[in-house]
């Protein structure tokens, strides 16, 4: 089959005869994709951030496709469902999914406790086989994957497998109140998503904060957004300040990661010295950011081991931090609603549609921000849908 | 009080004032839902999922499911077929795992090696970059062995890049060559740096203006 495989940092190559996954547990199937994904996680990948990164590891956690092939305890999946598969593997069964924590399975990763399975997300995440090929393995089929509901849009389905829920509990996890300001850093799909989503639990203004004009932009319409450039600022964190009564925000969301850039300081130390875990210049404004007492919502990723910023702020301000990755199944039923009535149009972000094979450029203009790249979809050749 | 709550179309035109942006007196207090709803009626779904979700996620969902933590029904366990390397925070592999990329080579005995450290432990994070690198290395002797001569241009997808930023390809083109000929002059010199800067600053001329 036709699969991205992973050369090294910035290097990715088109293979044409990968052999296509089997079923190796009773409860996994294997799915025809339809529809992958590019996500600025997977950026950090390609950047070689993420530790237990193996050469010829086909990424991708975001895709819908049809179920080929189901093994003997699968019973709601059937052959030939259009299924959309949350990036999160999760067996159901553990006292972490049991609490609807999807995102920390204990039964889907051997190799760090730190986190769940991932598809196409590094050994560190399990080691799984991802989407941007043309087959996938599913394990625990009959646990995140849902039918497509009747009449969704392919390209809203795929981007409920992470981008959506993702910035929805961005939000969520700010524990926003009615009238308060949110602060988002990071005009990514999840960014906006993030600022998007905080109106829907009543922010009372929202605030983008990123050093793309492009994408700044976009946050004004598609978020209903204030939008700033802190390349224009002398001090992000001053501005926030200024903005909000010399106060701080109520709520600050990090959409950024450790792919971040403003601080020449953290670049070198985090991605050209790997002394930490990429950089975590939007981390430290944010804490910064935020009013005393307020909360820190982090969905930006970060490796391990460890990242520079500024617990000590952390504590004198008596801020509530909360993080975690986002837990998909959970929140499907609340944003298939949104969707399905219209209050969210996640495809809305989609800027590029590509074909499969062209995958290395995919990553190229994204990580470099190329024509104005927001998010882009990759079609495989096998994809025929109805 | 003045309600000032409406800055969202009103300061967009200040965005690229940077210090000119209005100050909000955000009095939430005083604030009735109702005339918030109304402020907002152009963003759909104001407010909706406002209630109850404080405590946020996780804690929310806490159902003393943990308590359980040894007695839940798992899963059946996955055949083991390649070598999986677990965390030591672990006692054994997870229910289900990949088959796909086990250790190998020297990159694998880094990995084993990183294995024996837990996550706390920055041998661990720290060996598993090693091994990333050497498996880099590996990856290219493996295609060379095969014939097969990675395509870096491809590979890095700078068709993109010739597409859609040309100029920039050219500037570091010229950059480029301005290096190599200043390092040739460098090598070749009795008279080393003098040439070399010589060069340099000759090319970097050409190429700003
Ligand atoms: N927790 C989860 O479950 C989860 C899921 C998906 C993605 N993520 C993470 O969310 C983050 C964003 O993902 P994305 O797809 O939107 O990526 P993206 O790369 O498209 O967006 C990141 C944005 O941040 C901007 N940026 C860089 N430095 C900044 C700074 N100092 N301040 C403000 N903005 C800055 C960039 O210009 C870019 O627009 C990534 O770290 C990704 O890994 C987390
Ligand atoms: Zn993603
Ligand atoms: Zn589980």
């Amino acid at each position: 089959m036709i699969a991205m495989n992973f050369r090294g940092p910035y290097r990715i190559r088109v293979d044409r005869n990968k052999p296509e996954p089997e079923i190796l547990h009773p409860q996994d199937a294997i799915v025809r994709v339809t529809r992958s994904c590019i996500c600025g996680s997977d950026l950090h990948l390609y950047h070689g951030l993420v530790p237990d990164t193996r050469i010829g590891s086909t990424f991708g956690h975001e895709f819908t496709g049809i179920v080929e092939e189901v093994g003997s305890e699968v019973t709601k999946l059937k052959v030939g469902d259009h299924v959309l598969v949350p990036f999160n593997i999760a067996c159901g069964a553990c006292p972490l999914c049991k609490q609807e924590m999807y995102g920390n399975c204990a039964e889907s990763n051997s190799m760090a406790t730190a986190v769940a399975g991932i598809f196409g997300y590094s050994h560190t995440a399990g080691g799984f086989d991802g989407g941007q090929a043309e087959y996938v393995r599913v394990p625990y089929a009959d646990i995140s994957p849902i039918k497509i509901p009747d009449g969704m849009d392919i390209e809203d389905a795929v981007l409920l497998t992470d981008v959506t829920p993702t910035g929805y509990q961005a939000a969520e996890m700010g524990g926003i109140q009615k009238g308060d300001t949110v602060v988002v850093y990071g005009a990514g799909p999840i960014g906006l998503m993030a600022a998007r989503c905080a109106w829907l639990f009543g922010a009372g203004r929202v605030i983008v904060i990123d050093h793309l004009e492009y994408r700044l932009e976009f946050a004004r319409k598609f978020s209903f957004a204030e939008a700033y450039n802190f390349k224009e600022m002398d001090d992000p964190v001053v501005f926030v300040k200024r903005t909000t009564d010399w106060w701080g925000a109520d709520v600050v969301i990090d959409a950024v990661g450790c792919d971040a850039s403003g601080s020449a300081f953290q670049t070198v130390l985090g991605k050209k010295l790997l002394l930490q875990a990429g950089s975590a210049t939007a981390l430290h404004w944010a804490v910064n950011s935020v009013k005393r007492g307020g909360i820190l919502s982090i969905i930006g990723v970060y490796g391990p081991p460890w990242n520079l910023f500024s617990i000590g702020s952390a504590m004198n301000k008596g801020i509530t931090i909360r993080t975690n990755q986002a837990s998909v199944k959970r929140l499907l039923p609340r944003l298939i609603d949104h969707i399905m009535t219209g209050r969210l149009s996640p495809k809305d972000i989609i800027t590029h549609r590509m074909p499969l094979e062209e995958v290395s450029e995919g990553y190229h203009m994204f990580s470099a921000k190329r024509d104005n790249i927001i998010k882009a979809v990759l079609i495989p050749p096998k994809a025929n849908v109805a | 009080m003045a309600n000032t709550l409406n800055p969202v179309t009103d300061t967009n035109t200040a965005a690229n004032s940077i210090t000119d942006v209005p100050h909000t007196h955000n009095n939430k207090l005083a604030a009735d839902d109702t005339m918030l709803a109304d402020q907002y009626k152009h963003i759909p779904g104001w407010g909706m999922d406002a209630d109850d979700h404080d405590p946020a996620y996780p804690m929310r969902h806490y159902n003393g499911a943990d308590h359980q933590r040894i007695n839940y029904e798992k899963p059946p366990q996955q055949p083991v077929t390649v070598e999986i390397l677990h965390s030591i925070e672990r006692p054994t592999v997870s229910r289900v795992t990949s088959d796909r990329l086990p250790p190998k080579g020297l990159s694998g005995a880094i990995r084993r090696a990183a294995f024996k450290y837990s996550e706390a432990n920055a041998m661990h994070w720290m060996g598993l970059i090693l091994a990333d690198r050497v498996n880099m290395v590996e990856g290219v002797i493996d295609d060379l062995r095969r014939g097969h001569i990675p395509n870096i241009i491809e590979e890095r997808g700078w068709k993109a890049e010739w597409k859609y930023n040309r100029k920039g390809v050219i500037k570091e083109a010229l950059i480029g060559a301005a290096i190599i000929t200043a390092a040739i002059a460098f090598s070749s010199s009795k008279n080393k740096k003098k040439k070399a800067l010589k060069a340099m600053r000759a090319m970097k001329a050409k190429v700003t203006s």
